[in-house]
Parts: C-alpha cells; sequence; structure tokens
C-alpha cells in the first residue's frame, strides 16, 4: 500500500512539474506548481522529515506560490483566464536539458553510495532540528533572520511606485 | 522500503525540468517557478542523503535554510518583476536589456 501512493507521489510530482514546465498557460503552470510542492511535502513524509512536509506546505503552498499567483495577475492585463507564455530555443533547451538529466542519472546509478547501516528511522525530527537551530547553527540562524528583515524591508521599498 | 535512487531520480528530473523552464521562458514569473522547481530538486536530495546516508537531521536543517532563502528570494524577485512591469509594460526577460531608460 505505501509503495502504490509512493510512486503515485512520484508520478504527480514528475507529471506536475512536466505541466510547469512545458504548458503553454501560464496560469496552468503555477497551478501545477502547487501540485509539485504538495507532492514533493508527501516525499518529505516518505523520507522521515515530518517538520519539513509541514514547512513545505506552509511556506511554498501558503507563501511563494500566492507570491507568484500576485505576481501573475498583477503583471497581465486580466481579460480572460487564458495568460499564455511563450519561449525561446525550445529544441536547443530540451537537448542541453536533456543531456544533463541522462548524465545526472547515469552517475548516480553507477554510483555506490556509503549507505547508512542501521535502518532506523527518525520518530520525531522537531527536537532534533531544534536543538541544532539554536545550539550548533545559532549564528546562521540569526544571520538568516536579519536576512529575512532586510528582503522584506528591500521588496517593500522595491515595489513602491516612487523610487 | 523504497531505494535511494529513486529519490535522487525524481530529483534528477526536477532539476532538468527546473532548468528547461529557466533557459527557455521568457516570463519572468515563470523562469522564478523554475527556480522554485531547482531549489525543491536541492531539498530532496539533502533529505534523501540525511536519511540513507548521514543518518542525521543536519541535512533537515539545509533545507530549512534552502526554504527561507527561497521564501526571501521570492519577495524581493517579485518586486522587481512588478517594477519591471511598471517600466516596460511586459515581463518578457529578453525586452529587459536596457538598464535606463
Amino acid at each position: 500500500m505505501g509503495e502504490v501512493i509512493f510512486w503515485v507521489i512520484w508520478a504527480l510530482v514528475a507529471v506536475s512539474a512536466m505541466v510547469v514546465a512545458f504548458s503553454k498557460n501560464l496560469v496552468y503552470s503555477v497551478f501545477s506548481l502547487l501540485a509539485t510542492f504538495i507532492g514533493v511535502a508527501g516525499i518529505y513524509i516518505f523520507l522521515n522529515a515530518d517538520f519539513l512536509a509541514v514547512t513545505q506546505i506552509v511556506i511554498y503552498v501558503g507563501g511563494i506560490l500566492v507570491l507568484l499567483v500576485f505576481g501573475i495577475m498583477l503583471t497581465n492585463r486580466i481579460v480572460v483566464a487564458k495568460i499564455t507564455q511563450s519561449s525561446l530555443q525550445r529544441t536547443t533547451g530540451l537537448v542541453v536539458v536533456g543531456a544533463i538529466f541522462l548524465v545526472l542519472v547515469l552517475t548516480l546509478l553507477n554510483q555506490t553510495w556509503p549507505l547508512a547501516t542501521s535502518a532506523a528511522e527518525f520518530d520525531s525530527t522537531v527536537n532534533n532540528i531544534g536543538e541544532l537551530l539554536f545550539g550548533d547553527y545559532l549564528i546562521l540562524f540569526e544571520v538568516a533572520s536579519v536576512l529575512l528583515l532586510g528582503a522584506l524591508i528591500g521588496a517593500a521599498t522595491l515595489a513602491r511606485k516612487e523610487l | 522500503m523504497h531505494a535511494l535512487s529513486s529519490y535522487l531520480i525524481l530529483s534528477a528530473l526536477l532539476f532538468s525540468l527546473g532548468l528547461y523552464t529557466v533557459i527557455t521562458r521568457k516570463n519572468a514569473v515563470a523562469i522564478l517557478m523554475g527556480i522554485e522547481l531547482i531549489l525543491n530538486a536541492a531539498n530532496v536530495n539533502f533529505i534523501a542523503f540525511s536519511k540513507f546516508v548521514t543518518h542525521h537531521v543536519e541535512g533537515h536543517l539545509m533545507a530549512v535554510f534552502i526554504i527561507m532563502l527561497a521564501a526571501a528570494e521570492a519577495a524581493v524577485a517579485l518586486a522587481i518583476i512588478l517594477n519591471l512591469y511598471n517600466d516596460h509594460g511586459n515581463i518578457n526577460v529578453d525586452e529587459a536589456n536596457a538598464l535606463k531608460r
């Protein structure tokens, strides 16, 4: 059962990411990005990353995706829901990216990874992540908070009409 | 259960599709979507390796910081895109080739 669900989520992520990349309609792209983000959250759950799965849904789906939708709606004259987008150099891009994908897959399939010996799984990652954030990674955490504040002020300043 | 390679192949696929989106799209918001796909691919890799190889939650921390950077980047990028739209009337990056008008 779990196996089936895993491959369903795997296919959901793959197909919706393809729609993001290939769809001619920008609105279809952004809504299939929603499916990609939720599918990746499901993948995180299969990897025992409970905190990350919730963070993914809250920040990506609740925050970044809404920002992207705002970006689309504010930068197009909306008369119909069909907002087309065009692409440059489709064939060349496909060839280059296909070659990169092939190299990546061949490399990672021929590589023997030093797998952890014990197959024990994390109970809950929240405690560990919290201890690390306020222990070893405290400075990074504080820098991140300042960076977020700077990004917020910078975005608000840039988006004003008169600079 | 699932092998590490199934996650890594998914991540490679996400990265490739994101890269394709970034290099072929004209619309700046679509390019931003491609960047989000690439960041998600990196996150899947970090967490897969932290489960299968290092067996430690430090990979999760990297993913937390990547998500945070993605949020900051999306906010700033949206502000820049809005300015581009006010100046040019569209957000096609191939037409935005002047620093000042």
